[in-house]
């Protein structure tokens, strides 16, 4: 992202109000199980939490939770002091979400893909050029499969156009499921930049992963594994 | 947004409006292109409803048999459910490549109105099944022996009939897209809602046939399609938001 975008984004950031997610007493319950217990926590500005835990243990569901896509949960969730029940449209505004699926077309290329989640998602006075489409790609390393139909692309290569969003975002809130998933070694190590560079600019990112990261500003959260609804004699 | 602008002359609000109000349009047009992209892409989707239609009406003139007088007693009728159910059997595809690709997920979490992009996407899906049935309904009204008056109104009527069957099948469509076959169900719950359609819609074609006035069935159909248009993408809506909560 360019020096001058980011100034204007630092701007805009300072100007508005101090953003921060809560979560007050939290808990999702899926079937029979309980994923995620009775969760509290506050993340502000810089900050960002890694959330880990054995597979099962309800990290995705969490995140749906967070991101607005799932309403089944119990407790308080707010975003900047709203409750995002309500406050839908100011939370889908300030957040970016990549979910474990990717949502690329297979039958356009990746810089058709960008283009359409684009539009969707960044609403900035000038619209986003094919350059700055291209440069993000570039960091992504498909510069040169722009035109390909991601068909014809691997699963880390598609993968891969889903993180590009990550350098075209101005979101204050990341909500990234397993990002590094299907990713190699060198991309690894961009993407952890990447998001090092979101939590130096004063916004927020929630992680899952099973790998260790090196990130400055950065806490976990355990998940345990699911507990039955109903407690068995312990 | 645009109350407040009508409230105030401050630039700065007219400034707002303009951020806004430019990027809803563009999101709806970018729906638009990028479905038609990937419909055109595959070829399938706009040709397979059509070759069905094409192949039922033939079985039907086999099955009746030559007699113009009795194909033609029937034709309206005929085309219309025809129609209905080549557009319906489309409609499984209408969200469920979204659903499982994950750009359902990111359509969702749009800032953007999502009643819009809801639009954008049953129309493009309008555009490569029900508007290929319309612009092949002579062909199948000459196979079935309506008069050739007949067939611009049967044509409009069309035009109109599969606007409503595509918007009020995606409803179906975005209740079952969770499901892995999702196919008869869609059926079992927007068959039911195509009642009036298809009622008004052969009633149309018949009065244009017997020489009754057209304009009370056209005004029916039209108050659907328009009825349609406006409520059913809240329901799908509905239906979309279900189906990410599991």
């Amino acid at each position: 992202m360019s020096s001058a975008t980011s100034n204007i984004l630092t701007q805009a950031h300072n100007s508005g109000s101090e953003a921060s997610l809560e979560l007050d007493s939290v808990s999702c319950e899926r079937g029979e199980r309980m994923l995620v217990n009775v969760l509290s926590l506050t993340l502000s500005g810089g900050q960002g939490i890694r959330i880990e835990g054995p597979n099962g243990s309800g990290k995705t569901t969490l995140l749906r939770v967070l991101a607005g896509l799932s309403q089944q949960y119990s407790g308080r969730v707010s975003w900047c002091g709203q409750d995002i029940r309500s406050a839908r449209a100011a939370l889908a505004a300030d957040t970016l979400y990549i979910g474990h699926l990717a949502g690329v077309k297979a039958l356009l290329s990746p810089l058709e893909n960008l283009s359409w989640w684009l539009s969707l998602h960044i609403s900035t006075a000038e619209p986003i050029t094919v350059d700055k489409m291209l440069t993000a790609l570039n960091r992504v390393g498909l510069k040169r499969f722009a035109h390909t139909p991601c068909h014809q692309l691997s699963a880390g290569q598609q993968r891969r156009i889903a993180l590009a969003r990550l350098y075209l975002s101005e979101h204050r809130l990341w909500i990234l499921d397993e990002p590094f998933t299907a990713i190699d070694a060198s991309g690894v190590t961009e993407l952890e930049q990447c998001i090092a560079g979101h939590l130096a600019q004063g916004r927020m990112a929630i992680v899952t992963t099973h790998q260790a990261m090196n990130i400055a500003g950065f806490s976990s959260c355990s998940l345990h594994s699911s507990t039955p609804v109903i407690e068995a004699d312990e | 947004m645009t109350h407040k602008t009508n409230n105030s002359n401050s630039g700065n609000i007219v400034n707002n409006q303009q951020l806004t109000v430019t990027p809803l349009f563009t999101a709806f047009n970018a729906l638009l292109l990028r479905d038609l992209r990937v419909y055109f892409r595959y070829r399938g989707t706009w040709l397979n409803p059509l070759v069905f239609v094409l192949m039922v009406i033939t079985l039907f003139t086999l099955g009746i048999g030559p007699d113009p007088s009795a194909l033609s007693q029937y034709a309206s009728g005929i085309i219309w459910v025809v129609a209905l159910l080549g557009i319906m059997l489309s409609l499984d595809a209408l969200f469920r490549a979204d659903y499982d690709d994950g750009s359902l997920e990111q359509l969702l979490l749009s800032p953007q109105p999502i009643y819009l992009a809801v639009l954008a996407k049953v129309f493009a899906h309008w555009f490569i099944t029900g508007l290929p049935i319309v612009l092949a309904s002579p062909l199948f009204s000459l196979m079935l022996g309506i008069p050739k008056e007949v067939i611009p109104v049967l044509a409009f009527g069309l035009l109109l009939g599969t606007g409503i069957l595509s918007f009020i099948g995606a409803i179906g469509a975005s209740l079952t897209v969770s499901l892995r076959s999702g196919g008869l169900l869609i059926a079992l719950l927007t068959l039911p809602l195509y009642v009036p359609a298809i009622i008004f819609g052969s009633q149309f074609v018949q009065s244009a046939i017997e020489g009754w006035p057209l304009m009370p069935t056209l005004s029916m159909l039209l108050g659907l399609l328009i009825g349609a248009i406006v409520l059913a993408p809240i329901a799908i809506i509905g239906g979309l938001r279900l189906s990410q909560d599991v």
